[in-house]
């Protein structure tokens, strides 16, 4: 494309493949940041518990985990107290499961404003895996007081050099969901099919990944069924974190760098569908 | 470095007919197979219509915007005139990047703001202050502008008082003042306006079209501005385009834009005859076939005088039979304001089922009622029992009301034109003396 210099190109037909225009996304940080402050913000607003509802949620679903699974369905914890087993896989799933959920919904809840005004559209699912980022670090919060007491109680959990991993899990599972939610949302702007399967999907997924199980009772009961939740990229995420806090779990580079890669190209495909959908999605919508 | 701010290259839109989202995906597959594989033309390009929303199109696809060309010069101001449905705002979209032409391509200089809906991405729980914040990052503004302006923007809305409360718990009138103030502060190098003087009082306005006509001729600005208000697009513009079925008509000096449009909307005839059911205005069961405005002497009349009646005749066939049926006129000055409504009354009591058939109605608008001027009615058919509209068709036919020099609507020696909406002959009592 060769312009003369004072020209900025609005639009054409066709864009290239891959334009993640990053200078532009930068000029946009603070409508980031804005969108991050609206919805920790709105979040609680006219409630009566407040910012209380982001604890909520993980007590009472560790809870009934506790409970369902641990009681009456008798799944083994790996000898870890049930309490922080699930409490840490539920605090991971949820910013997983939630970010996914969300962001896939990006089109359809935002085709008001994306109807009026330009940004880079991609400041929308970006605030919203920023978001979740937030709660996840609150709700880490309660992981980390449940933790500490358990440990004065005497019981044998150690955190090891592992834990250090936890940023980079965290990326993971920000570039896994970001990734899946901005391709489905890009699809639902035409097929909303897509629309009523993620809820389902993303349900029937956690049972795909060690989050009420440990991998270890998995790999006893249903051998042959390993490759499947060993191909599921949050497995390694759920595994590395128990193992790195709490000493337990199936830890191993290939599982994790896979997890790794896996992420990354899910999220360059994402962002390639993201790229060719928000150009004219406001005609199919 | 040339001084042309905006410039669109034979820019065309077309959009998909009928219901989205059925059938996409076997289109889809065509259209991949013909392009990509077999590197032909895109097989749905081909068939579009031309945008005549008065027509049904005979293809699914449709060109709202076809072959645009249009350069806009640094600090000009220019209108954008032409029907509903003409492609006014699909230009507009196209240039603040909503959406992306078919073809062609659109160069700019400098930073875009658009108004095309202001207030809008205000969120109802957030207060006035953080959604200028908001609304200001949406538009593109860092931080540290929206600091710098943000006295500016709130004396301008004259919202101070309010600016901690919830924008949910504003008036609309205030919503609107806020989200025009921070996308006229915003100061980009191009505005783009889309009928904002619509919504707010008569104060607002002119404070809007003030604060516009500052933005272009002190700041240097290009300003873009799509309205339905002939007076305001006469303040502001130098220049306008008049815009048709997804082409540019004209473009000049605004004001004769102004006229020649106006005219043109003046096209509609003053008796009309449709000779084809298919292509007759109005429902399944009942289709127009004539109407026009005769004299006392049942002559078509081109204009008639403000002190003679007007006489409608309009002849419709019923397709089917239809209870409890009734119809009447609606008839809209040339600014668009509604002057009455009139309904057949003549059967309100009774259940009169109209049979299969051709009909015939007259009804008479009586002299020294209207005023001077251009006219268009139209024509609804209805059940009362329960009220229900059958069609109502807007713009069929026009009256021409000249006004007449004799006497008995106005005094001889009267040179001003006559001041009102309507011009009715009131019953004046004698003059009483009551003391001397």
């Amino acid at each position: 494309m060769n312009l003369p210099e004072d020209w900025t190109l609005i639009s054409e037909p066709k864009g290239k493949l891959v334009s993640l225009n990053l200078k532009e996304l930068w000029r946009y940080k603070d409508l980031l940041e804005m969108y991050i402050k609206r919805d920790i913000v709105t979040f609680y607003k006219q409630t009566i518990l407040g910012p209380l509802w982001f604890f909520i949620q993980p007590i009472f679903t560790t809870i009934v985990f506790m409970f369902v699974f641990g009681g009456l369905a008798g799944i083994p914890t790996d000898g870890i107290p049930q309490a922080l087993f699930y409490l840490s896989g539920i605090t991971l799933w949820n910013y997983f499961s939630d970010t996914l959920t969300k962001t896939s919904d990006t089109f359809l809840q935002n085709q008001a404003i994306f109807g009026k005004v330009y940004f880079p559209r991609l400041i929308a699912p970006l605030s919203i895996t920023m978001t979740g980022l937030i709660k996840m670090f609150i709700q880490f919060s309660l992981f980390a007081i449940v933790y500490i007491w358990f440990v004065m109680k005497g019981v044998d959990v150690k955190p090891n050099i592992y834990a250090l991993l936890f940023p980079v899990l965290l990326l993971i599972l920000a570039n896994l969901s970001l990734g899946f939610g901005i391709i489905i949302s890009s699809m639902t702007t035409k097929y909303r099919d897509l629309k009523f399967l993620i809820t389902f999907a993303v349900q029937l997924w956690m049972y795909a990944t060690p989050v009420i199980y440990p991998l270890s009772v998995m790999q006893g009961n249903y051998e042959k069924y390993m490759w499947l939740i060993q191909a599921n990229p949050v497995t390694a995420v759920m595994e590395t974190f128990k193992f790195g806090f709490l000493g337990q779990g199936t830890f191993t580079w290939l599982s994790l760098g896979y997890s790794f890669l896996f992420s990354f190209i899910v999220l360059f495909l994402g962002i390639i569908v993201f790229n060719k959908v928000e150009r004219s999605f406001m005609d199919v919508i | 470095m040339s001084d042309i701010a905006i410039k669109f290259e034979n820019i065309s839109k077309q959009y998909r007919l009928g219901k989205i989202g059925t059938g996409t995906l076997s289109h889809d597959l065509k259209r991949w197979w013909t392009v990509s594989v077999r590197h032909q033309e895109d097989p749905y390009l081909k068939i579009g219509a031309v945008n005549d929303r008065s027509m049904k199109a005979d293809s699914e696809y449709v060109w709202a915007l076809r072959d645009i060309n249009l350069e806009v010069k640094q600090g000009e101001v220019l209108g954008i005139i032409g029907k509903n449905g003409a492609g006014k705002s699909t230009l507009l979209k196209l240039l603040s990047r909503v959406t992306t032409p078919t073809e062609g391509r659109i160069l700019a200089k400098g930073r875009i703001a658009s108004l095309l809906e202001v207030g809008t991405g205000f969120h109802p729980e957030m207060t006035g202050r953080e959604n200028i914040y908001m609304n200001g990052s949406i538009m593109g503004m860092t931080k540290a502008e929206i600091t710098r302006k943000f006295d500016e923007i709130v004396d301008f809305a004259g919202v101070a008082k309010y600016i901690d409360t919830p924008v949910k718990r504003y008036s609309s009138g205030m919503t609107v003042r806020l989200g025009f103030a921070i996308a006229a502060h915003l100061e980009p190098e191009i505005l783009v306006v889309d009928e904002v003087l619509a919504v707010g009082d008569a104060e607002f306005q002119k404070k809007a079209v003030g604060k516009m006509q500052d933005v272009s001729k002190t700041h240097g600005r290009t300003v873009l501005f799509v309205s339905h208000n002939m007076s305001a697009v006469g303040d502001l513009c130098e220049n306008a385009i008049i815009m048709h079925n997804g082409v540019v008509n004209r473009m000049g000096n605004a004001r004769e834009m102004i006229s020649a449009y106006l005219q043109s909307t003046r096209d509609i005839p003053v008796s009309r005859t449709w000779h084809q059911i298919e292509s007759a205005p109005g429902s399944a069961d009942i289709k127009i076939r004539k109407i026009r405005s005769t004299n006392r002497d049942e002559d078509i009349i081109q204009y008639s005088f403000t002190t003679s009646d007007i006489g409608i005749e309009i002849e419709y066939e019923v397709l089917h039979d239809i209870p409890f049926f009734t119809h009447g006129i609606n008839l809209y000055n040339s600014s668009g304001i509604h002057i009455f409504s009139s309904h057949d009354t003549n059967n309100y009591h009774k259940d009169r089922t109209i049979q299969r058939g051709i009909y015939l109605t007259k009804v008479w608008i009586p002299a020294n009622l209207l005023q001077e001027g251009d006219y268009l009615l139209s024509f609804a058919a209805m059940r009362y029992n329960p009220f229900t509209v059958l069609f109502h068709e807007k713009d069929l036919l026009r009256l021409q009301v000249l006004d007449t020099m004799n006497q008995s609507a106005r005094p001889e020696d009267y040179k001003l034109e006559f001041p009102g909406i309507i011009r009715p002959k009131l019953i004046w009592e004698e003059l009483v003396s009551l003391s001397f």
